[in-house]
């Protein structure tokens, strides 16, 4: 199928290193190094204006770092096309929106756009690959509806779709769960653990929302003004002391009495803690 | 081996069974009935006019131009069909399938539905260019589409710099610098009417309103011109697709955004200028073609830009038709037909979108 460069042993798929991006004179971030191995779902934590959304675009491609670079298979960012680069990295963005009524299908498709020319119609495989990515998330049934008449859930699951079509190594999320109730939250994630618990393909995802963080994130980081805080598994990540100091809210942290990962608790100022 | 052909077949028939995807085959069906469409308006388009020439004579005059024989058809007819209508026809054929193909460009890559040639002062901006090239280089043929050429640029770049905003929705903000410039550009036209001589002041009064008849001279020039540009555009269609849906889409999906952007940008400005060049600002046909055909073809440019040409040409074919008909001999502006259509269309779209 396709051809993808093979891994040396250890070498991690993503790694980034002393990433640093300016708006103006304003910093928002500061020499940020960590790397994603091959499974791995991280979670990229910090309240808002901490840089997250920053480096995801980073991470794409798409925002060009005033120092420090991105490896993609060892690869550096900036010496690939934005073709090679969409055939490695499938981006699921908050939200799309769309003035045109094109179907689910045909949205799912431009997932498969780095795979062919840029004129011409899509092949057997292209069609074959739209149709694994909506079966495994579930938009099937909705292949024929324009995406402007679709839920937010709906639209949500038909981007993750999109993203998948493209057979990525890495996959990056902004906020999948915004906009979302909490059934569809969780099945987000959820999709996105069964994947890359394959072992195949890496997620980062960007997210307000600790406790789905926590639940289903391998690993965790923090990014405060620009900067990591924190960064390991999630029980090392998400502790009482380093919450307080990243959002400056009262959180508790205990365990989830099912799966045993850390349990955030948000305590309003005026109540007393026992 | 053949288990696994067998999955492959199921799974494209399970997709093909959902949703109406655009295929090679499909494309090719609507072109042949598009096609066909507009050979058939054109044939009634030649035969109806104040001389009646008959079918057989029609045809044997075609058939004369192609091989080059001479027609078995009286003199005078020869002269009408070759040196009168048929230009006329061509001219109609060529600016309603730019004016289209540009309006389902700008539609496209602005991301808005209400975008066209007329509506985003692109025409009117081509016309002062052709004007200005008219006044002060009146034997310069070449002047006038290249002029108009820079007029639609000039627009369109004025235009997306006002109307344009890094987020969110600024649909409404073009549409209104675009009728902020068009309005600033018609009294620039008005006011270079009123400064020049008697003898321009007819071919720039036909500029404002858009003419199909007139001098066949610039007719080579700008069917070369327009059929390169809708060239580029439909090479460029599945790109546009994605920019369709967002700029951090598109890129994230691997369209070089701004280089398709420019690209497009430059061959839709340019074959509207070269149609306003020939003929003057006609109003409407490039909003209501596109939205025509998404509603019947769906949204995907491959068929939306190939089948806005060819809809675009037989559209402004019968608009000349009646308005060459209806008050006959008296004729009617071709820009009052469009704009009858166009504005109550405008309206409808408008109000869909709210």
């Amino acid at each position: 199928m396709r051809s993808c460069p093979k891994l040396d042993n250890g070498q991690p798929l993503l790694s980034v290193e002393g990433l640093t991006f300016c708006f103006g004179a304003r910093s928002v971030l500061d020499a940020v190094s960590f790397s994603v191995n091959e499974g791995e779902l991280l979670a990229l934590v910090g309240p808002n204006g901490s840089g997250k959304t920053t480096l995801l675009k980073s991470l794409l491609g798409v925002l060009k770092p005033a120092a420090g670079e991105v490896r993609l298979h060892g690869r550096h960012l900036s010496t690939m096309s934005r073709r090679e680069i969409a055939t490695l990295v499938g981006y699921v963005p908050q939200d799309s929106s769309i003035h045109f009524p094109i179907t689910a299908l045909e949205f799912v498709l431009q997932g498969r756009f780095a795979h062919g020319r840029a004129l011409g119609f899509e092949s057997n495989l292209d069609v074959i690959e739209s149709h694994r990515a909506m079966e495994m998330t579930g938009t099937l049934e909705l292949a024929g509806r324009p995406v402007t008449q679709l839920s937010g859930g709906e639209r949500q699951r038909v981007m993750v779709a999109r993203a998948l079509a493209g057979k990525p190594s890495l996959l990056l999320l902004d906020e999948p769960a915004a906009n979302l109730d909490i059934s569809y939250q969780v099945k987000t994630l959820d999709l996105v653990r069964s994947l890359t618990a394959g072992g195949k393909i890496s997620a980062v995802v960007v997210t307000h929302e600790l406790n789905l963080a926590s639940e289903f994130a391998t690993t965790a980081m923090m990014l405060k003004a620009g900067s990591v805080l924190a960064h390991g598994a999630p029980h090392e990540v998400f502790t009482e002391p380093a919450l307080n100091t990243l959002f400056g809210a009262r959180l508790l942290v205990d365990k989830n009495p099912v799966s045993g990962a850390p349990r955030i608790t948000l305590v309003a100022p005026d109540r007393h803690v026992e | 081996m053949s288990e696994g052909a067998e999955n492959i077949s199921l799974a494209i028939a399970a997709v093909n069974g959902r949703a109406n995807r655009l295929t090679v085959g499909r494309l090719a069906r609507t072109m042949a009935i598009l096609i066909g469409v507009l050979i058939l308006i054109s044939l009634v388009a030649i035969a109806v006019g104040s001389e009646h020439v008959g079918l057989n004579s029609i045809l044997s005059i075609c058939w004369s131009l192609i091989t080059g024989h001479p027609a078995s058809a009286p003199t005078e007819q020869v002269s009408i069909i070759a040196g009168v209508r048929l230009p006329r026809i061509l001219t109609a054929i060529v600016v309603g399938a730019a004016l289209s193909v540009a309006g389902a460009a700008y539609q496209g890559l602005l991301k808005n539905p209400l975008a066209d040639p007329y509506i985003l002062g692109v025409s009117t901006g081509a016309a002062v260019g052709a004007i200005v090239a008219t006044v002060f280089a009146e034997s310069i043929l070449v002047g006038r589409p290249i002029a108009a050429f820079v007029g639609a640029i000039l627009t369109m770049a004025a235009v997306y710099g006002l109307g344009y905003k890094e987020r969110g929705s600024s649909s409404d903000r073009l549409i209104l610098s675009g009728i902020i410039i068009n309005t600033f550009l018609s009294s620039v036209v008005i006011f270079l009417l009123t400064a020049s001589s008697g003898s321009q002041l007819r071919s720039i009064f036909s500029w404002l309103i858009g003419d199909l008849s007139g001098t066949p001279e610039l007719l080579p020039l700008v069917v070369a011109i327009v059929v390169i540009g809708i060239a580029v555009v439909f090479l460029n269609a599945r790109s546009l697709n994605l920019l369709m849906i967002g700029d951090q889409d598109a890129q994230a999906l691997g369209v070089e955004v701004w280089r398709v952007r420019i690209i497009m940008f430059a061959a839709a400005s340019l074959i509207t200028g070269a149609v306003v060049a020939k003929s003057g600002v006609i109003g409407f046909v490039g909003l209501v073609v596109p939205h025509a055909v998404r509603m019947v073809c769906g949204s995907d440019n491959r068929i939306v830009i190939p089948a806005s040409g060819l809809v675009g040409a037989s559209f402004l074919l019968l608009a000349d038709l009646v308005a060459r008909t209806i008050l006959s001999p008296r004729e009617i502006h071709i820009g009052v037909i469009t704009a009858l259509i166009g504005a109550p269309v405008f309206v409808y779209l408008l109000r869909r979108s709210a």
